[in-house]
């Protein structure tokens, strides 16, 4: 094909120009969308609770994932300090996923149950009152707010619509579920089930 | 990965390193072969030379794509083609985790053989323990393991639930729950009062003698079953010693009022399933050793 054809025909530049860029997505990106370790979810996964899913919101409100990955990766000196590498099948029913790709605070993939909600209340009212040097910004808003629980429901609905397992009772008892409970409690209810259900944290 | 998107991989992977390739080589040659070597276009005078890609840079394309090719032979890439050398990302993890398991087994397993009285003032171990504290215990009892409020102060030689290495090893393994019950509906605004009196009482503080008589009459049934009948504290059952001046939830009137009104649940979460048992084992040495500077 000659030069010329390509350059005073702009349509099909474009085309060509298309096809060129694609092989890296149709390659790399498209198998991973079929992928069976992409979709499985690993033995005892579930659906976030409705206290938690508002707790999830909150993380992503207050742009905690900004600051904390949600991905441990495989190496040493990483599984050595968070526990066993992140897994795709422990992700599934993240929408959208949290793993983040700054660690100005620590990894907080496998922060559940690691600490007391005590300890979790206290260090977000004011980090210093717990960790002296710690430059994490305090949350007392959280303390007073209280959840909306109007909204639950459709944020059930729509998880459900991409592929979350939500049942017709979790979406009817959402706004019960969390009726009157500050955001403190979502949250800290959110953080403490993070990883837990890989056990090995080795 | 289905045989499907393996082939698909694979057929796009080729097609692309055969195409470029392609263009690469179907662009070498000039295209016309004019005398002046431009391509005949002129713009305000300015002629445009058809020189082909100058030899260096075909021939870093041409290295590009033969390490390209290379790298596909040796590497995981080509579908589930694992590759000659069969790397893969956690084999290369799980080697790292097992050669430093073996520059460290000998170590610990002397460390582990040893009671933990006997080493807890070793150089190594409190330099070992003294980083696992701090990226596990820190957190709540601060990083000189003086405690903050709510978290007990570990450099006191004061032990909620006992201070000799079983023990210790015992609350970082399977974690601790204490209960301290809420006594404000029970015994009452008053009743709440009279003990706090008593309390500070037993601390040989100024305190109200007439409140404090009531107060002990209430602290002899309901409080004496865990802090035992001279407020000494029980450590099986996590009930702290009320005569010794150290408060974990603060000393104030109204802080150890507050105490006996709502209750206290404080949580030491387990570390069995975080930290193996030499390290968890090293780590006991270090507390234990905290409680005796």
């Amino acid at each position: 094909m000659k030069h010329e054809v390509v350059e005073k025909n702009i349509g099909l530049m474009m085309i060509l120009i298309l096809v060129a860029l694609s092989f890296g997505t149709l390659v790399e990106l498209v198998p991973l969308l079929f992928a069976k370790e992409t979709h499985e979810p690993i033995a005892g996964l579930k659906p976030l609770p409705a206290l938690e899913l508002e707790g999830r919101d909150i993380y992503i409100r207050e742009g905690c994932n900004v600051c904390h990955s949600q991905m441990i990766r495989p190496l040493r000196a990483e599984t050595e300090r968070y526990g066993h590498y992140s897994v795709a099948g422990e992700l599934v029913y993240n929408h959208p996923f949290l793993w983040g790709s700054k660690r100005t605070g620590p990894d907080l993939a496998r922060v559940g149950k690691r600490y007391s909600d005590d300890w979790h209340r206290a260090h977000l009212y004011n980090p210093r009152d717990v960790v002296p040097e710690s430059n994490m910004p305090a949350f007392p808003w959280l303390f007073e707010d209280e959840i909306n629980s109007e909204r639950t429901n459709l944020k059930m609905i729509a998880l459900r619509r991409v592929g979350v397992p939500y049942t017709d009772e979790d979406i009817s008892g959402a706004a019960a579920a969390v009726a009157g409970k500050k955001e403190i409690d979502a949250l800290v209810a959110y953080l403490q089930q993070l990883g837990t259900l890989l056990q090995s944290r080795r | 990965m289905a045989s499907f998107w393996s082939n698909w991989i694979i057929i796009l992977t080729t097609t692309t390193i055969v195409g470029i390739t392609w263009i690469l080589f179907a662009n070498r040659k000039r295209e016309k072969q004019s005398p002046d070597q431009t391509t005949g276009h002129v713009y305000d005078g300015i002629e445009e030379l058809d020189n082909p890609l100058p030899a260096w840079w075909f021939y870093m394309f041409v290295i590009t794509i033969v390490w390209g090719i290379g790298y596909l032979i040796v590497y995981p890439g080509m579908g589930n083609f694992a590759g000659v050398i069969g790397w893969s990302q956690i084999g290369q993890y799980d080697k790292e985790v097992a050669s430093a398991e073996q520059k460290y087994r000998d170590m610990r397993d002397r460390y582990l053989a040893l009671p933990v009285e006997e080493i807890a003032a070793d150089p190594a171990v409190r330099k070992m323990g003294m980083r696992m504290f701090a990226n596990n215990c820190a957190q709540c009892h601060g990083a000189d393991g003086k405690g903050r409020y709510g978290f007990p102060n570990l450099t006191d030689d004061d032990w909620i639930f006992g201070g000799d290495p079983a023990t210790i090893k015992a609350t970082i393994e399977n974690g601790r729950q204490s209960a301290m019950p809420a006594w404000g509906s029970i015994i009452g605004d008053k009743g709440v009062a009279d003990v706090t009196q008593y309390v500070l009482g037993l601390n040989g503080r100024d305190n109200d003698a007439a409140q404090a008589a009531a107060g002990e009459t209430v602290f002899q049934t309901y409080c004496l079953a865990c802090h035992g009948a001279d407020g000494h504290g029980n450590p099986a059952l996590g009930a702290p010693n009320l005569t010794n001046g150290v408060w974990l939830y603060g000393g104030s009137q109204e802080q150890i009022a507050q105490s006996i009104r709502a209750g206290r649940n404080g949580v030491m979460p387990a570390f069995k399933d975080t930290l193996t048992e030499d390290k968890i084992h090293i780590l006991t040495a270090y507390v234990y050793g905290l409680g005796r500077q």
